[in-house]
């Protein structure tokens, strides 16, 4: 990524020269970019343009500028208030485990561990299956009537209603992990492997056993895959709502309200006054969230460089 | 004898294991020690000082102990993992009266429908594994007797294959631009590509919508199809890949005199091949599965993918929805069947950096 600009320190007319160049450079690749771009521009930019601007209107009609009026409605919302704390409750409950979860998994499969391979793909297909199809399977285990029921009925435990109450977030959780686990396993796998076997040596010669090893070599170098695994499984965390909209319909359980769930009625009322608002705040949000993360990132990937 | 079976696995295992990330990992010697075919667990090789025979001894039970509770977590999570595929498809093969009398308890539709049948109704639901009586009756169902079913199939296959092939030709375009040229704005870009994949439909809902009737292709295809070839995701798994390539090849290749489109199809495609496999795969059970976009942009049922059908399927039909449900899983899990090493190989790349 240190490019041209190197190697024109000599005089005046190769200043220029490099000038010109990096000129040409810019044209080139905004070409590169440029189908992609205009796409963006056209169904996601100006989308969110329009979003910005009817949240700010007064009505879909009586398009006067009221400012914040439409935000400090939403915000009051109960409706949104409950469906952004179980959004960022979910979101921080999942993707911690997710991340976690995947890399005891991949440190298992790193051993010797007979059958590894078989294992790898086995938890790698949830992620080739359309939620759709399982979705049959996992009403007939967490119904009230269901087969988890009358297995704990067995015991002598009494039954749950499981996407009626709390534990419907478990049950949402549990989806969850069983299709991203194995995507994010996979990644933490290849960055296991990616750990200068020499630093493993050397601390094997010192004394460190696995977990000192783990703790003080492989962590390390395992931080920018940690990152990209934390935003991978962020972005699936959102996109739970499909899971949700599958198994319970448009008006699921309290606890699994989430913010689409309450965009989706907006829409239906065609309240998009609402709808947009709630949009915004949603994305200020996620760039919040995400930049954040992205100066972690730097942070630790300098220390890892030093 | 099961500690004969382990070593035996172990180098049978390494192999194709090692294969798919050799181009990834540096040289592991003491990690892939049974490579010269002896038959020398990992410990006796890092043990081989003579002095550390007692230790030795005492670290390989520990090591046989530890490898058979990661043998049984690891089991418990593969047969949760593969059970509820295992579950549908052999449920699949219940005649539609067996799957009423096992679960009517759970889908009120079906108690619904089959009061006044005299069938025995269990008031919890039975989850078998194996049919009384196999039988393709639901198949037939689904097959033959709807034929709305395979037309929704062809729906699903026209909307999803377009938009994996143009997304991935713009997107690697754009990628190729993010990875080489990084100058700031650029990389405000590419944030903002990034908050946009994290983005959630409903977000620009009403504006696509807007745009969609605009162009007058609301409730057509393109509808769907052209706001997702653009979708970001794709810009920011492949730009993240490519940034990983080494920079001599580019510079080696700029002093051959090389253009950027040559670096581009000769170097940095091919490089990235794997990564590219494995993004159209990801892609393609994404758009597989989408249900949001067409509930909201095809009013036209008719247009509507077998994704959103299968919803419905499910709360409506029980009896011929797990059939259905295994057909729809089928293109998926052929896909991966067939290319899960370039999967697993372009995913492990992703992530590193």
């Amino acid at each position: 990524m240190a490019e041209p600009s190197v190697r024109t320190t000599t005089s005046k007319a190769r200043k220029k020269g490099a000038r010109i160049r990096k000129r040409k450079e810019w044209l080139v690749f905004t070409g590169y970019l440029t189908p992609s771009f205009a796409g963006v521009l056209l169904f996601f930019f100006l989308p969110l343009l329009m979003v910005l601007y009817s949240s700010m209107q007064k009505s879909a009609t009586n398009t006067t500028f009221v400012g914040m009026e439409n935000y400090a409605r939403v915000l009051g919302n109960k409706a949104f208030q409950l469906a952004a704390q179980n959004t960022l409750l979910f979101s921080a409950m999942a993707v911690p485990l997710a991340v976690l979860l995947a890399l005891v998994l991949a440190l298992i499969l790193n051993t010797k561990l007979p059958g590894r391979s078989f294992f790898r793909s086995a938890l790698l297909n949830p992620m080739m299956v359309p939620v759709a199809s399982v979705v049959l399977i996992w009403q007939v285990v967490f119904s009230f009537n269901g087969s988890l029921n009358s297995f704990l009925g067995g015991f002598g435990l009494d039954k749950i209603d499981w996407m009626k109450s709390d534990w419907s977030r478990l049950v949402i959780l549990l989806l969850f992990l069983w299709k991203n686990l194995g995507y994010n396993m996979v990644l933490f796998l290849s960055a296991l492997n990616n750990v200068p076997a020499e630093l493993h040596d050397s601390a094997k010669m010192d004394g460190a056993g696995s977990v000192r090893r783990f703790f003080s070599v492989s962590l390390v170098y395992l931080y920018p895959t940690i990152f990209f695994v934390s935003i991978m499984s962020l972005i699936s965390s959102f996109k739970i709502f499909r899971e949700v909209y599958l198994l319970t319909g448009a008006y699921p359980f309290d606890a699994l309200y989430l913010l689409q769930h309450f965009m989706n009625n907006a829409f239906q009322a065609l309240d998009y006054q609402k709808l947009s608002s709630s949009a915004i705040i949603m994305c200020v949000a996620m760039i919040i969230i995400v930049g954040v993360m992205f100066l972690l990132e730097n942070r630790l990937g300098r220390e890892v460089e030093e | 004898m099961k500690k004969k079976h382990d070593d035996s696995y172990v180098a049978a295992e390494d192999a194709p294991l090692h294969s798919v990330q050799a181009e990834t990992a540096p040289v592991e010697p003491t990690a892939s020690a049974p490579d010269s075919g002896t038959d020398i667990s990992p410990i006796m090789l890092s043990n081989r000082h003579p002095g550390r025979f007692a230790t030795m001894r005492r670290s390989k039970i520990t090591y046989r102990i530890s490898m058979v509770i990661f043998f049984a977590i690891a089991s418990v999570f593969a047969i949760l993992a593969l059970a509820p595929i295992v579950l549908t498809i052999l449920n699949s093969f219940m005649s539609t009266k067996e799957i009423v009398t096992n679960y009517s308890a759970v889908f009120s539709s079906l108690s619904s429908n089959t009061t006044d049948t005299k069938t025995y109704l269990a008031s919890e639901a039975h989850l078998k594994l194996i049919p009384d009586m196999v039988s393709i009756d639901q198949y037939a169902t689904v097959l033959f007797k709807s034929p709305v079913y395979i037309a929704k199939f062809w729906n699903s296959v026209f909307l999803v294959v377009p938009i994996v092939v143009f997304q991935m030709l713009t997107g690697t375009l754009a990628a190729y631009s993010f990875a080489r040229f990084r100058r700031k704005r650029r990389e405000v870009l590419y944030f903002a590509y990034v908050i946009l994949m994290l983005m959630p439909f409903q977000v620009t809902l009403v504006p696509n919508y807007i745009i969609a009737q605009k162009l007058g292709i609301l409730n057509t295809m393109q509808a769907i199809i052209l706001p997702g070839i653009f979708s970001t995701f794709s810009v920011f798994l492949i730009t993240k890949y490519m940034r990983q390539i080494p920079s001599s090849y580019i510079e080696a290749a700029k002093l051959d005199g090389a253009g950027e489109w040559h670096i581009f199809t000769r170097i940095c495609v091919p490089m990235c091949k794997s990564a590219l496999y494995a993004m159209s795969i990801l892609l393609f059970i994404d758009y597989w599965n989408m249900v949001e976009q067409p509930l909201i942009l095809l009013t036209d049922p008719e247009k509507q993918p077998l994704s959103v059908f299968l919803a419905e399927i499910n709360s409506g039909e029980v009896g011929i929805a797990f059939a259905a449900s295994f057909i729809f899983m089928i293109p998926p899990l052929l896909i991966f069947f067939y290319g899960e090493q370039y999967l697993v190989e372009g995913i492990s790349k992703s992530g590193l950096k």
